[in-house]
């Protein structure tokens, strides 16, 4: 079974995630890290292909070139292989040029499975995965917890704003998997020191089919609006008495 | 002139209450303005469309369409955008709503806009990255294709009735492969979180399932309703009713207490629209810092059962 897992190098938590007012787009020209919600999809990924006994797990990503430092924790929790798709052509891609890059390279691995997580942790629509979907003319199920493999086909438990549905689809198929199926494993310390000597490639827009045009642009940025300033306390013990204090200001009791 | 398409998502014989917000919006913004209902015995729910100012609404009813899924949704609408020329589509957030708009994206070529909460017909205004930036969002897409934040617009009800329509179905081979198994029933349980003045969630930081009962002592001695967060819901803490975020309830309180929850998108987009946010952590680098009123850096297990009595105490 070979599984292709669709992650994405997002700016580091800890050093901020800001919008760049020279070019509109998200800066990502400090440190960054595999989004954490595709660990997720790369776990059950691992875990699939362990259950199945042998197969293969790709995790694939567009991006910069230093997006490959970020993929390199896929490899070391134990993915087989990494692609990254980078070409100047592909920066500031949205949604219909993302999907189609990915397509492109995720139809020229020919996998069984295409995994992603539930959304991205910069402010994504939580929705790549049906274009992707689309694209390559393959069933969706998405914000799947729980994920059964039946060989030939899969079925999802998805959650909906009305409770869970089960969902079967046949392979090949395109799922989106939420951060309740399963606890990501943390990488061993073999697994981070072979991580380097893993197959690593990288992908032009060519190689995907040709760099796609964007279908949204950004006009302009502006600020929040302004929200009431937010009092943060400290419990030194009295943090109860705080608190009845500020209700009974606001009226609240 | 702008000839706009609005989905309205329903479940059981309802349309949901974002759908008819974004519905009003269109109306608003003027144009001609459309609805499509897809299901299997839908027909009745056209009506209600016509009262929030839809001029036509199309209805797609048939039986392969009975069970809530994204790409045989994406079909009917692709079809009724090319044969009728519509200009841009709009959805209301939902699961079903973003996977079938990024499907119609790609079959259409169509830019996507998502987390709107404003649109003028040309552009649209986009809260991003915690809310931390507004985005002015536009289009260079023969077609617009937009989802509305939940909870962003309300339904306005204008009276007037739409020439109903019937949409042709006609599936793609791929768009039928993925079957519904069994679909959601979710069992009410204890009082609405939709209706309640004050809310006691609960999250993950509560430590283990038998600790909402401290969630339930706040929320009782407040005379709230509990709420959880997805991650507990999932894990089998708390029931799904209770659940409020991107794939639970919106709900807009007047004091909305988080005990024990970080706070992430997902959990924001059910809460933001409460009035008071109180927020209990013990991580102070809680995101859930960055959107609340009062924000309490502590040990919730030590801080609300004394909270809880102090209330109690000023109640009676």
């Amino acid at each position: 079974m070979k599984i292709a897992v669709c992650v994405k190098a997002v700016p580091d938590a800890a050093s901020g995630r800001r919008l760049d007012p020279a070019t509109n787009r998200l800066d990502r020209s400090g440190e960054l890290a595999i989004s954490e919600f595709d660990t997720y999809a790369v776990e059950e990924a691992l875990k699939l292909k362990e259950a199945a006994g042998d197969g293969e797990v790709v995790v694939i990503s567009m991006g910069p070139e230093k997006a490959m430092d970020a993929l390199r924790k896929a490899l070391a929790m134990g993915a087989d292989r990494a692609v990254l798709i980078t070409d100047s052509a592909l920066e500031g891609a949205d949604l219909l040029a993302t999907a189609r890059a990915l397509a492109g390279a995720v139809a020229a691995e020919a996998a069984d499975l295409v995994l992603f997580g539930q959304q991205s942790a910069d402010g994504g629509g939580a929705c790549l995965w049906s274009a992707v979907a689309e694209r390559l003319r393959r069933p969706v199920i998405s914000q799947v917890s729980e994920l059964v493999n039946e060989g030939g086909s899969v079925t999802g438990k998805r959650q909906t704003e009305f409770g869970y549905d089960t969902i079967r689809a046949p392979l090949p198929a395109v799922i989106a998997v939420s951060d309740a199926i399963n606890t990501p494993r943390y990488p061993s310390l073999k697994g981070i020191m072979g991580a380097k000597n893993k197959p690593q490639g990288s992908l032009d827009a060519a190689a995907t089919g040709g760099a796609g045009a964007n279908g949204t642009t950004v006009v302009a940025l502006g600020p929040p609006p302004p929200r009431g300033e937010a009092r943060k306390i400290e419990d030194d013990g009295s943090a109860a008495e705080q608190i009845v204090e500020f209700l009974a200001e606001q009226r609240l009791i | 002139m702008v000839k706009t398409l609005v989905f309205l998502e329903h479940h059981g014989d309802a349309i949901q209450k974002g759908s008819l917000g974004v519905l009003s919006k269109a109306v608003q913004v003027g144009g001609e303005v459309a609805a499509v209902v897809v299901g299997a015995g839908v027909r009745g729910l056209a009506e209600e469309a016509g009262r929030y100012g839809a001029a036509t609404v199309w209805v797609a009813d048939d039986p392969r369409l009975e069970a809530p899924l994204p790409q045989t949704r994406v079909d009917v609408v692709a079809k009724l955008v090319r044969d009728e020329g519509y200009d841009t589509v709009l959805f209301a957030q939902s699961v079903l709503a973003a996977d079938i708009a990024a499907g119609l994206a790609a079959r259409l070529d169509a830019g996507l806009n998502w987390g709107l909460v404003d649109f003028d017909g040309t552009n649209g205004k986009a809260p991003q990255l915690q809310d931390s930036v507004i985005v002015e969002a536009g289009w260079s897409s023969a077609v617009k294709l937009g989802i509305f934040r939940a909870g962003s617009l309300d339904p306005v009800e204008g009276g007037g009735s739409a020439e109903v329509r019937d949409a042709a179905v006609e599936l793609e081979d791929f768009s039928t492969l993925a079957v519904m198994v069994e679909q959601a029933h979710a069992v009410q349980q204890g009082p609405s979180i939709e209706d309640a003045d004050v809310i006691v969630a609960g999250g993950r930081g509560l430590g283990e399932p038998e600790k909402f009962a401290l969630a339930e002592e706040l929320a009782q001695a407040l005379g709230g309703a509990v709420a959880a967060t997805r991650a507990v819901v999932d894990a089998g803490w708390y029931p799904y009713s209770a659940q409020v975020g991107q794939t639970g309830k919106t709900v807009a309180p007047k004091l909305y207490v988080a005990l024990g929850i970080s706070g992430a998108i997902q959990h924001k987009v059910g809460m933001q629209g409460s009035n008071v946010i109180v927020a209990i952590n013990k991580d102070p680098n809680a995101p859930i810092f960055e959107y609340c009123d009062l924000g309490v850096v502590g040990d919730l297990h030590a801080i609300v059962p004394k909270l809880a009595e102090l209330v109690r105490a000023r109640r009676s």
